[in-house]
């Protein structure tokens, strides 16, 4: 139906530009090769920067190997790294925060697209696209001087009374740990998520609504039976947008993470991202191999990113593979 | 004309600044025993430096001050951090560097040509902590506080701490050990005194800007750590002077080599510099000094400049501003909670910057 009216918007232009012969295709030519243009930059800078980092990381990557990935030992005295605890804590934080983060991002985009009065659909869609205009640097002092006193004194006490059998609760409270980093990623991310779904609910086909409505369905319905199934790789799609903000945050997080290159099972326990040891060490770095083995770190960050990416791409590709539409 | 004009200009702003600002502080021509040398009046003259974060409230303050009295020359100097400054003079971005810790040996063979190291400031590094039981300031002896940072003490009660403060009401709480995770001058300093102090950790952790820590949270910044240190009960932190004084934390008393607790106080500190002897490459560790009054936590920042500059004009320029640094700028430290350069320092730089040449030709 939309491709239609797509079709007759362009049929009269295209005729003007056949009367106008050569010159027309010679604009088309090159307004083509102009946007090739830009967009092989982006390959060609991912390339570059691959390998820039993977030159700047010869020296450590030949002092080290594979020893670098699975080693826990990063000491710039001893001029010994390992980056497994970074590896670990960006990761985890990662899905920590999208833990938290998706499914209330999730029911911010559906009662902003399906459920809200209209009146308050685009103060609150504003307000929640503001969250993602506040520098990083702002959370993270509100994570120091609000979050983390919150956590130490209410939630993670709580926390351990109840779920601390649990090994992910237990240790001593501290307020700056994997649990703050986890909750600041969220907090960043949702906007983007929200933002993102909430376009993505709204280009759902209004006749799939009423189709459901028809059947007699409630709204929840409606959303489960006919909303979300079509929306599904869109949605997806948001969650990786928010995955690829969330690895790659640095000032934040390095704020209330609490910075020990210690692997824990407990949340409550500090950790360390990749992002944030390079952020904090790089400036002062001296001697050949730390340089070396910070820009592995670099090399390693890229990589991770890129394998989750690849990753939820795969997941984006086999849920579109399913066949869309849900059950009552 | 035009050249009369710009030093009219020159004047005008050297006197209105005299006016506004009657201290003998900015007044280049204050000491006649060492007349400040004026630079070339040519034509604008901009220096580009990098380095170290921990003096940059005191560089910042010189720079404006020195732009004030001699508008031609332009000084920009990016704190970006001593590894960044050093890496940057060797590269030649910059026309001189600043750091901390002074260059490794590696580092100076790195460099194209030989480079100075000019002592520019003191700094302190301050024990702050928030334990709301205690009023009066802790005394800490060094083995303790090195206990502490190794883990071997977790109590603020522990036996250990009450020795030495035996009117305080410690509570049994655990320590909250707090440091600094971005590599910095000041991480450097302090745990250049914990290895002086204590065998155990020489060996076990030893000195850097960055190191791995026994145990306790990492925070970023000085303004981390202060932010750790007004939230947390419980913690204990080192930060360099200035915030302590300015966020108004606690400071410890730390017993030095003479057996003296000694409060971190401007006077304290430039004692320690004097108790150190200054060998001729002009660096020096100040930790653990031997003078009696001596607070055992400081250190010298250096500014890095090429023995020859290429740049005649530039050497120059540098040269006399070094000049100006080392002694009108030395004034400017007290109230920024640095400590001026010992009056022995003073001549040794002195003696040194007479040697700075371009070309072979003297540029004081």
């Amino acid at each position: 139906m939309t491709i239609q009216s797509d079709v007759s918007l362009i049929r009269p232009r295209s005729k003007l530009r056949l009367a106008l012969g050569r010159e027309a295709n010679f604009g088309d030519l090159a307004f083509r090769r102009i946007t090739a243009l830009f967009a092989g930059s982006v390959i060609v800078l991912l390339v570059w920067m691959a390998v820039e980092m993977g030159l700047a990381s010869k020296l450590s990557l030949a002092e080290f190997g594979l020893g670098f990935l699975t080693g826990s030992d990063w000491n710039p005295v001893r001029d010994h790294y390992g980056a497994l605890p970074f590896v670990f804590g960006t990761v985890v934080s990662s899905i920590l925060a999208l833990c938290i983060s998706v499914p209330i991002s999730l029911g911010i985009a559906i009662y902003l697209s399906e459920l809200a009065h209209p009146r308050l659909k685009t103060p609150m869609g504003f307000l929640v696209e503001l969250l993602a205009a506040v520098p990083s640097v702002v959370y993270g002092l509100w994570g120091i001087f609000a979050l983390a006193p919150w956590l130490r004194e209410s939630v993670e006490p709580m926390l351990a009374k109840t779920l601390g059998f649990l090994p992910l609760f237990q240790g001593p409270h501290q307020g700056f740990g994997m649990l703050a980093g986890g909750i600041i990623l969220a907090i960043m991310i949702t906007p983007t998520i929200s933002s993102v779904s909430r376009e993505v609910l709204r280009a759902v086909p209004h006749a799939l609504r009423e189709g459901a409505i028809g059947l007699g369905a409630t709204r929840w319905e409606v959303v489960r039976v006919a909303v979300l199934p079509y929306a599904k790789s869109g949605l997806v799609g948001a969650v990786i947008l928010g995955l690829g903000r969330a690895l790659g945050e640095t000032m934040a997080i390095t704020m209330v993470i609490g910075n020990r290159s210690e692997i824990s099972l407990s949340l409550f326990a500090p950790s360390y991202t990749m992002a944030s040891v390079i952020a904090n060490e790089f400036t002062e770095a001296t001697g050949q191999l730390y340089l070396s083995a910070l820009a592995e770190v670099g090399l390693l960050l890229f990589f991770v990113t890129v394998a989750l990416n690849v990753f939820a791409r795969l997941l984006v590709w086999r849920v579109g593979k399913l066949p869309e539409g849900g059950r009552l | 004309m035009f050249f009369g004009r710009r030093e009219l200009l020159v004047l005008a702003a050297g006197l209105s600044f005299a006016c506004n600002k009657p201290a003998p502080a900015g007044d280049s021509k204050g000491s006649a025993a060492s007349p400040a040398p004026v630079p070339s009046q040519a034509g604008p003259i901009s220096l580009n430096g990098a380095g170290a974060t921990f003096p940059n409230p005191l560089y910042s303050k010189w720079i404006a001050e020195y732009n004030k009295q001699f508008p031609n020359i332009r000084i920009n100097y990016q704190p970006i951090g001593s590894g960044g400054g050093i890496r940057q003079i060797i590269a030649g971005t910059v026309d001189f560097g600043a750091t901390d810790a002074p260059m490794k040996e590696d580092e100076s063979k790195q460099a194209p040509a030989k480079l100075f190291h000019i002592p520019a400031t003191i700094g302190a590094v301050v024990i702050s902590y928030k334990v709301p039981e205690v009023t009066e300031p802790l005394k800490l002896s060094p083995d303790v506080l090195a206990d502490i940072y190794l883990g071997k003490i977790k109590k603020w009660n522990d036996p250990k701490i009450s020795a030495d403060n035996k009117d305080a009401k410690l509570p049994a709480k655990d320590i909250s050990v707090v440091y600094r995770t971005d590599g910095s001058g000041t991480t450097n300093v302090f745990t250049d005194y914990l290895s002086a102090v204590s065998a155990e950790w020489k060996e076990k952790v030893g000195v850097g800007k960055s190191v791995k820590w026994p145990t306790g949270l990492g925070a970023k910044g000085n303004d981390g750590v202060t932010g750790q240190l007004t939230t947390t009960p419980y913690t204990i932190g080192y930060i360099e002077r200035a915030y302590a004084t300015q966020n108004k934390l606690p400071m410890a008393e730390l017993k030095n080599t003479a057996g003296k607790f000694v409060a971190p106080t401007t006077a304290a500190i430039s004692a320690a510099a004097e108790g150190v002897e200054m060998p001729a490459e002009l660096y020096v560790s100040l930790v653990n000094s031997s003078a009696e009054t001596a607070y055992p936590i400081s250190g010298y920042s250096y500014l890095l400049v090429y023995a020859d500059a290429k740049d005649g004009t530039k050497g120059e320029a540098i040269a006399k501003y070094l000049w100006w640094a080392l002694h009108d700028g030395q004034k400017f430290s007290e109230s920024l909670d640095y400590a001026p350069l010992p009056a022995k320092v003073v001549t040794l730089v002195e003696a040194r910057l007479k040697e700075l040449t371009a070309g072979g030709k003297k540029l004081l």
